[in-house]
């Protein structure tokens, strides 16, 4: 169960960039919160699709073995963490373009 | 059909297209920014992906993929990373549009009108 214990790690390190690292504190916003759960509800269909029809496969031996839409419910973990850290870059960029901008 | 892989990132790219088109997401006007948040993530997810790929935690099926590779990654793989974050960047931009009440101010050692509303001390 490597990839269950990698994604949990994912959502672990997103959580840490997010809150301490990079103090963007997105975690803490509703604003971050509905958009992961429509992003979530596209991932369930896009991973679904790849999933489903095999174009990803996995060794059984590296998941937990729970599916959900077809996909293993690590991916879950996965595109949390992919979508927080990107939004976390993003918005902490955007802070540094309105300070440039006030000075 | 070998285009499937391809087709489902096209598939993403135009469904949130309308994002930036219709509710004004800047995404894509703003694209130094959304290359610099996206590029060390992605970055880290494809050394991983590529670790595993080695490692055969996973595989990609022939038939789905165009047979572009780089080392054991098909093209596809690789424009996932791109792809996915952006389409994230634009619903992003996309729920600020209807609710930017719900964003976060910026934190207090940022100028700009947001300082005003912070307490002195408040970080």
């Amino acid at each position: 169960m490597f990839y269950t214990s990698a994604s949990i790690t994912a959502v672990l390190i997103a959580v840490i960039v997010d809150v301490f690292l990079l103090r963007t504190r997105l975690l803490a916003s509703k604003l971050f919160w509905a958009t992961w759960v429509i992003v979530l509800f596209f991932q369930f269909i896009v991973n679904g699709v790849l999933t489903g029809l095999g174009v990803v496969q996995y060794d059984p031996g590296v998941i937990v073995g729970v599916r959900l839409f077809y996909a293993p419910i690590e991916d879950i973990g996965f595109g949390f963490a992919l979508i927080t850290l990107t939004l976390c870059g993003w918005v902490r960029l955007g802070h540094r373009a309105e300070r440039r901008a006030a000075d | 059909m070998r285009l499937t892989y391809l087709l489902v990132l096209a598939g993403c790219l135009l469904a949130t297209l309308p994002l930036e088109i219709v509710l004004n997401a800047r995404v894509y006007r703003r694209w130094q920014r959304a290359f610099l948040a996206i590029l060390p993530v992605s970055t880290a997810f494809l050394a991983w992906d590529l670790l595993a790929t080695y490692a055969g935690w996973w595989w990609f099926d022939d038939d789905y993929v165009t047979g572009w590779f780089i080392g054991p990654l098909p093209i596809e793989e690789i424009l996932f990373f791109l792809v996915v974050p952006v389409c994230g960047l634009l619903t992003y931009e996309g729920v600020r549009f209807f609710t930017p009440q719900w964003a976060r101010p910026a934190p207090a050692n940022s100028a700009g009108p947001v300082r005003a509303a912070t307490p002195p001390g408040a970080n």
